[in-house]
């Protein structure tokens, strides 16, 4: 593919500390080259300010190959951008065109609060995987491999849950900011494997509850998650939370 | 019984709510516009089906109970999942853009609903709640479908509420754990024909009185 350069408009979000008001900044992102990411885009943009003396935008971004869950905006209305399945890191500026305006803002929810600019603060997702989900028992050293039978549906399943990368995006483009893209990926990575099914009514319990203390929104099935998760994953994984749930409010000795 | 307040006061169980209480009134509709079909039949056939509904006695009370029950916990909790829902956002955004989950119908659904009660009142106070010792339910229909206004309130009334099942529908199916790529299609498509044949199954009525009474 032969490299060309474009000429953007940015209006960007422009925030000091969580306290500070915010407001949208316009910058002039100039010669960008079309093999540059959206994240190099910002880089240049971002040399420019601090040459000229000025703060530069803040963003968060550690693996820039897609598999951190580290970055991550709100670009033109749409999290990470507009190219499906692909993170804000890993969407080239060949996806927009010359002249255009973008704009430029953080994930959005009660419980992602702004720190700074386009960083914001996602240690409740954190704090829903602390409430339970992991698998504390202990499953002592590597057995005999076909001593527990896994189907392989079942381990798919599990690792296309367990392929997200908890950049909240699901949370950001839900219009109730709800997590339970995230939790549902959680739940469905571990309860689809033995090791994960002694704890699973707690966990299912645990996590719910503490999403909800968050303040995250309910989930009304609108489907934007699915839509914009950089991993494609499927909203089958809330019906599983959900299913979990049932089986554990009514099919458990769990309170 | 703590556990069973924590079950429900939870987000799923809320939803688990809306969606039996919204599942139990698509099939309660599914039977209500079959029984008024009757009245393609003439005015006759019309009247004994009413008839023989309500010589169920005790069982259509207890029905009607069910439905009162069923609407206050799906317009409570409705309202109360929606207001939760826009304090989880308290700052919007400047650009929003569907990424293409969203339908018409989802994004309508708490405004859709709160217009279906409107409907559902004005319903009641016109062919439920009125004395009908001197008249009959197809006299009340035939002098409410030969005004005009009437006829677009009720069919207005019932595209709102093909409009709010088009989302609801398999909607409820994905909150209760029954979404399996199976049958979800199914479901998806089930549910957009329900509400279409629904919508058309009851605006027919007042049309069709209109034009030929
Ligand atoms: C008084 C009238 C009504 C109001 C105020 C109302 C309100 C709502 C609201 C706000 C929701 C979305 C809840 C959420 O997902 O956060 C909803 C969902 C739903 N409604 Fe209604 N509704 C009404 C009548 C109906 C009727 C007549 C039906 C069926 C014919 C129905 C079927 C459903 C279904 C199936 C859902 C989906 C539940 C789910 O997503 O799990 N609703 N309703
Ligand atoms: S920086 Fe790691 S996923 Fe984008």
């Amino acid at each position: 593919m032969t490299e060309t350069t474009l000429n953007l408009k940015l209006k960007v979000w422009r925030q000091k500390n969580p306290e500070d008001k915010g407001h949208f900044e316009t910058y002039q992102a100039e010669r960008i080259s079309t093999d540059m990411s959206f994240l190099e885009m910002l880089d240049v943009v971002n040399e420019k300010l601090i040459l000229d003396g000025k703060e530069p935008i803040a963003f968060e971004h550690d693996c820039r190959e897609g598999i951190c869950g580290s970055c991550g905006a709100v670009v033109n209305g749409l999290a990470h951008g507009p190219q499906k399945g692909t993170t804000l890191c890993q969407l080239h500026m060949r996806h927009f065109k010359d002249g255009q305006t973008l704009v430029i803002e953080p994930f959005r929810a009660k419980a992602f609060p702004v720190l700074k600019d386009l960083v914001v603060d996602r240690s409740a997702l954190e704090r829903i995987i602390e409430a339970g989900g992991y698998i504390s028992v202990n499953t002592g050293s590597a057995p005999e491999a076909n001593n527990l039978p896994v189907p392989p549906q079942n381990s798919e399943l599990s690792m296309d849950a367990a392929a997200c990368i908890g950049c909240g995006a699901c949370v950001a483009a839900c219009p109730n900011a709800s997590a339970m893209l995230f939790v549902g990926a959680k739940i469905s990575h571990l309860v689809l494997l033995p090791q994960g099914k002694p704890e699973a009514a707690r966990r299912a319990l645990s996590l719910l509850r503490k999403m909800d203390e968050l303040g995250f929104g309910n989930c009304s099935n609108e489907r934007e998650c699915e839509a914009v998760c950089p991993k494609e994953i499927s909203i089958s994984n809330i019906a599983r939370f959900n299913r979990e749930f049932i089986k554990a409010s009514f099919g458990s000795t769990e309170e | 019984m703590n556990w069973l307040i924590r079950t429900f006061s939870s987000s799923i169980g809320k939803k688990q709510i809306m969606a039996v209480t919204g599942l139990g009134f698509s099939s309660f509709v599914l039977i209500h516009l079959l029984g008024n079909l009757t009245i393609y039949q003439g005015r006759e056939a019309f009247l004994s089906y009413v008839e023989k509904l309500h010589s169920l006695g005790g069982l259509v009370t207890l029905a009607e109970l069910g439905l009162v029950v069923f609407a206050l916990l799906h317009i409570g909790l409705g309202l109360i999942l929606f207001v939760q829902n826009l304090q989880a956002r308290p700052v919007r955004y400047a650009v929003k853009k569907r990424a293409g989950g969203r339908t018409i119908g989802s994004i309508t659904a708490p405004y859709t609903g709160f217009l279906i009660l409107v409907f559902i009142i004005v319903h009641l106070l016109k062919f439920r709640l009125v004395d009908k010792a001197a008249t009959d339910d197809f006299i009340i229909l035939s002098n409410t479908f030969t005004q005009v206004g009437y006829v677009f309130f009720y069919i207005l009334g019932v595209i709102v509420v093909a409009v709010h099942v088009s989302h609801g529908f398999w909607s409820g199916f994905q909150t209760i754990g029954l979404n399996h790529p199976k049958y979800m299609p199914l479901v998806q498509q089930l549910g957009m024909l329900f509400s279409v044949l629904l919508g058309a199954g009851f605006a027919s009525i007042p049309l069709y009185l209109f034009t030929t009474l």
